[in-house]
């Protein structure tokens, strides 16, 4: 057998095995552990969602040292990577449905695939944690039955900041944010909101690069041009880094406030290093300064299991299983319909202090710290920060209704 | 006034970059033919090699210019293993099978670069001595894009030199215009070749580590540059340095100043020019006719008509598969529901490169439109699915229509790249129109009606109409129309002297291609109940490709073959490890080397070789 046969026969030895692992009958649905599929882009984001995929595993390990749920069933949770694509995602979450018999799914990052497996969660009437999307729509316009989400949404990042905002003396406002939903949407929210609190703003400029393809000196050059008293920033990640690396160099921060939206997650700042910018104002994790017991237990331990300091995905993945599992109690089943009812109304402690799913829309309460980004010791953190509680960020149950379709 | 100076100069700043890494595509594509999808991915290593140089010796100016020299070095040398171990071996293959080669490389860097410098981002250390900024006219600017300003110029001053002034540079450039004649007079390609990928990565890991001290480097940094350096190379005219260096400065500048006035321009604004640049100039700016090589399926032997038994095995193999839902689960039938449709998208645009000769890199925009059109009658009119669905193959067949008739006057790596702006350009719209499409958080709730719910009863829905499409587009490949393609792919110019038109022809073609292509995506709508933009992106387009390819371009069954092939794979792959892309990257590579005419090819080969004997 020559080489070329031999490759032949190992390809379609590749292929047969392929097909039968899709073709195997679901397997004997094992009573004992509870299953809980997880999706999420640990290929697409990386930087995000390992943190937060060891923070899940964290709080699932001390769930089932604590004795597990429901009198001693254990939790065990199948992860699938969904390549940032939304219809991987329902691929994947209809695997982990037919294949590995899960009772509930989690997980996701971008708005757009959490919108796909929030959708496939109510056809196929099972309950749907999504923790990390920001998009407003997940609980809202395109809100459902199944579906809650753990993290403070486009909006309620937007209105923390807006706080601060309306109390600069700032008048003349320059925004930049990604070319997408979450840029767009943060960006209205911010311009409505401020004017609602100060009508004597206006926004003179507005740069809307693609997400991850900044042009950073052409749009630093842009907005100084404007003549801005303050700008509001939405960029994040690689682009974020270009933007304050050509921004310093071109001295379109000097004598200028900035407000940032996610540039105090630790994602985001630690690898500014001692470059992260001075003096904005943003939401973020200042991870090694809370000290509430809630905050220290969580850091403790993570840091004890993983070597590493938590990041705001840590909290996102910790605080969403640590849900789960008291969902789970609470309802006394795994029944979908009693998961979602005990989840809708659901209290718990987060490291974050407690929070709750509201019932009218399926938002947590969890929110995020506000302060002012710094250098210390070589590396960018957070001072003069303070909790915005998420809850009193949100609108009143009467007005999400009204947003909602049910 | 200083500021438009200042935009301009900022302009120029971003043009360098893109020259550097565009010229070296450039260079690669005009001797050795290969559409090198892997050259995005040289430019990240560069970029993060140039990091780790820069993090170790970058604190003086030597240690950080050397740095940067041998982070392109390194990658250079990179390169000309790739040519050595992976590319050499395909010359004999059809063009466009080391783009399959190409692909997998690309797949593996991703892992490999993941694994090696870990998922965070890494912002570097500027250039020592030039942190700062000077002001022009009372503007600040920083110094070190002066620097790489100035860079633009001497890197292709140097390569002008490199190919008028020495004997490899005059090989070179005979190679570039007639491979065989340069080979027949003893010039020995594969040494030229090596040499050239070596240049060329070179280049582009140099574009790379120059981007350290300017943005966090990332492991997205492969697929932002490589769309964009490839429109540059046609913009400018294929081969042509100057070209890309003129079409480098224009895009920089049009970015620089597009901004200011239409700020949400940016995600399309390359592709509109691109499009605009092509449909006016059709070797781009300073390509030349007879440089414009026909990046085409090669005229393989021709297509025969199966007899005897072997007749029924298509038939055979769909009743196999309607029978399936006896014994599989729901998740094999969704699977196998997606692998249909897919061979369905996959054997679309076999219509157009196998039977055609027409390279597309923008299919996907028929198979999203087709779920767009699906979806957007039910979200908006609150159509059937029946009526939805027979809406999807005619508005990707309109729009089929209205770009193609653009795209066929138009040939080679030049069609492939318009239908790409032309994909780019559905995407955006689709993108951005929120009150229509619902922009990127896409429409939901496009499910099937009851009757059509089960999982098995969609499964068969699906298999019958496009088993029965799949069935229409073979006739259409032994039909009349089919042999016209054929006989203008193999020479449009006897096509035409017998009295074909040969244009009119391939323009059927793409319609015909495009509303199959729609009908696979409004299938696939309904099987997600959801759809997004991603549908129409570059990705969707290229992994059409690589099914075509996978399969091999030679035969009717290949994209069906190779459709079933790359899903199967990729899923499997995917529920088993994280590593997915290096695994799926390997085992393209292997299959690549295995089977160099693809995976129906070789099968097919296998067969008259048995016959013969």
């Amino acid at each position: 057998m020559n080489r070329r046969q031999t490759l032949s026969l190992l390809g379609t030895a590749a292929l047969i095995a392929a097909t039968q692992t899709a073709f195997t009958l679901p397997a004997f649905a094992q009573s004992q552990p509870i299953r809980i599929g997880e999706v999420n882009s640990y290929t697409g984001l990386p930087a995000f969602t390992i943190p937060y995929r060891q923070g899940w595993q964290l709080a699932v390990e001390e769930v089932n040292a604590a004795g597990g749920l429901l009198g001693g069933r254990t939790l065990e949770v199948v992860s699938r990577d969904d390549a940032g694509k939304p219809d991987d995602a329902v691929r994947v979450a209809q695997e982990l449905l037919s294949n590995e018999k899960v009772e509930l799914l989690a997980g996701t990052y971008f708005s757009h695939v959490g919108l796909a497996v929030a959708d496939f969660a109510a056809r196929n009437k099972v309950p749907f944690v999504a923790a990390e999307p920001l998009t407003d729509a997940i609980t809202w316009t395109k809100g459902n039955r199944y579906t809650f989400r753990l993290r403070p949404s486009t909006y309620m990042q937007a209105s923390m900041l807006v706080d601060e905002a309306a109390k600069l003396p700032a008048k003349r406002w320059a925004t930049v944010a990604p070319n997408y939903e979450y840029g767009q949407s943060a960006v209205a929210w911010f311009k409505q909101l401020l004017k609602e609190k100060r009508p004597d703003v206006e926004f003179v400029a507005e740069q809307w690069p693609a997400q991850g393809k900044l042009e950073a000196g052409p749009t630093v050059q842009a907005l100084a041009a404007a003549k801005p008293d303050a700008i509001f920033n939405v960029t994040f990640g690689a682009d974020l880094a270009k933007f304050v690396r050509e921004g310093e160099g071109r001295g379109l921060f000097r004598n200028r406030t900035v407000v940032s939206l996610l540039t105090g997650e630790p994602e985001y700042l630690e690898p500014m290093k001692d470059e992260s910018p001075e003096g904005w104002i943003v939401t973020g994790y200042p991870y090694e300064q809370i000290e509430t017991p809630e905050h220290k237990a969580f850091r403790d331990a993570y840091q004890k299991r993983f070597n590493d300091f938590p990041r705001q995905g840590s909290v996102v993945g910790y605080a969403t299983f640590k849900a789960i599992a008291a969902a789970i109690e609470k309802a006394g089943s795994t029944d979908p319909e009693k998961v979602v009812d005990a989840l809708s109304g659901l209290q718990l402690t987060s490291p974050f202090g407690p929070i709750t799913f509201r019932a009218s829309d399926h938002q947590a309460t969890m929110g995020a710290y506000v302060g002012k980004t710094t250098v210390k010791n070589g590396r960018g953190t957070m001072t003069e920060w303070r909790y915005a509680d998420g809850a009193n960020y949100l609108p009143s149950d009467e007005a999400v209704k009204k947003m909602r379709p049910e | 006034m200083s500021f438009y100076l200042v935009q301009f100069l900022s302009g120029l700043a971003a043009a360098a970059t893109l020259f550097l890494v565009s010229s070296g595509l450039t260079i690669v594509f005009g001797v050795t033919r290969i559409v090198n999808f892997a050259h995005g991915s040289f430019y990240m290593l560069g970029a993060y090699l140039g990091w780790s140089l820069i993090e170790r010796w970058g604190t003086t100016p030597l240690g950080f210019w050397g740095g940067v020299a041998l982070a392109s070095l390194a990658v250079g040398a990179l390169g000309a293993l790739m040519e050595v171990g992976l590319l050499r071996r395909l010359y004999r293959s059809p063009e466009l099978f080391q783009l399959l080669a190409t692909f997998g490389v690309v797949l593996v860097i991703q892992d490999a670069a993941s694994y090696a410098w870990g998922s965070e981002d890494l912002l570097g250390r500027r250039a020592p001595g030039l942190k700062g900024s000077v002001d022009i006219l009372d503007q600040p600017f920083p110094l070190y894009d002066l620097v790489l300003i100035a860079l633009g110029p001497v890197v292709l001053g140097l390569l002008w030199l490199l190919f008028n002034r020495t004997r490899w540079g005059t090989l070179v450039r005979a190679a570039t215009q007639d491979r065989e004649m340069a080979a027949a007079l003893g010039v020995d390609p594969a040494k030229l070749f090596t040499g050239v990928l070596f240049l060329g990565s070179a280049l582009a890991g140099l574009g790379g580590a120059l981007q350290v001290p300017r943005e966090a480097v990332n492991l997205h940094m492969d697929m932002s540059i490589v769309v964009e350096a490839f429109v540059v190379v046609v913009v400018g005219g294929m081969g042509s340095l100057t070209g890309a260096f003129v079409a480098s400065l224009l895009i920089g500048q049009l970015q620089a100043f597009g901004i200011l006035v239409f700020p949400q321009i940016t995600l399309v604004l390359v592709f509109l020019f691109m499009a605009v640049v092509l449909v006016i100039r059709p070797y781009g700016l300073l390509g030349r006719k007879e440089e414009a090589p026909p990046t085409a399926a090669s005229p393989g032997p021709p297509l025969v008509l199966a007899t005897g038994l072997v007749r029924w095995v298509p038939a055979l193999l769909l009743l196999l598969l309607a029978l399936v839902p006896l014994v599989a689960g729901d998740y094999a039938l969704i699977v196998l529901t997606e692998v249909v449709i897919l061979a369905l998208m996959a054997a679309s645009l076999h219509l157009l490169i196998g039977l055609g000769g027409l390279v597309s890199f923008g299919h996907a925009a028929y198979f999203g439109l087709g779920a767009y059109g699906s979806a957007l009658l039910v979200k908006h009119l609150a159509a059937p699915m029946p009526l939805a669905l027979a809406a999807a193959p005619v508005l990707a067949g309109v729009g089929a229509l209205i770009a193609g008739w653009f795209c066929v006057r138009r040939s080679g790596l030049y069609f492939a790249m318009l239908t790409l702006a032309f994909a780019q350009i559905a995407w955006s719209v689709a993108f951005q129109w929120y009150g229509f499409t619902g922009g990127d958080n896409g429409i939901l709730g496009v499910w099937p009606p009851d009757w059509a719910a089960g999982k098995a009863a969609y499964y068969l829905l699906t298999l019958a109409l496009a088993g029965g499409t799949l069935f229409l587009l073979r006739r259409a490949a032994f039909a009349p129309f089919g042999y016209t393609l054929r006989a203008g792919r193999d020479s449009a110019l006897r096509a035409e002297a017998v009295g074909i038109d040969v244009r009119r022809h391939q323009w059927y073609a793409f319609a015909l291609a495009g509303s199959a292509a729609g009908l696979a995506g409004g299938l696939y709508a309904f099987s997600k109940g959801s759809v997004f933009p991603t549908l129409m992106a570059v990705p969707m387009s290229v992994d059409a490709l690589v099914m075509v390819l996978m399969g091999g371009i030679q035969t009717l069954s290949g994209p069906v073959v190779g459709a079933a092939l790359f899903h199967l794979l990729e899923t499997e792959v995917m529920s088993l490890t994280e590593w997915w892309r290096l695994v799926l990257g390997l085992v393209i590579i292997v299959l690549v080397l295995a089977f160099p005419k693809g995976v129906a090819g070789f099968v097919r080969d296998l067969w008259m070789r048995r016959k013969e004997a």
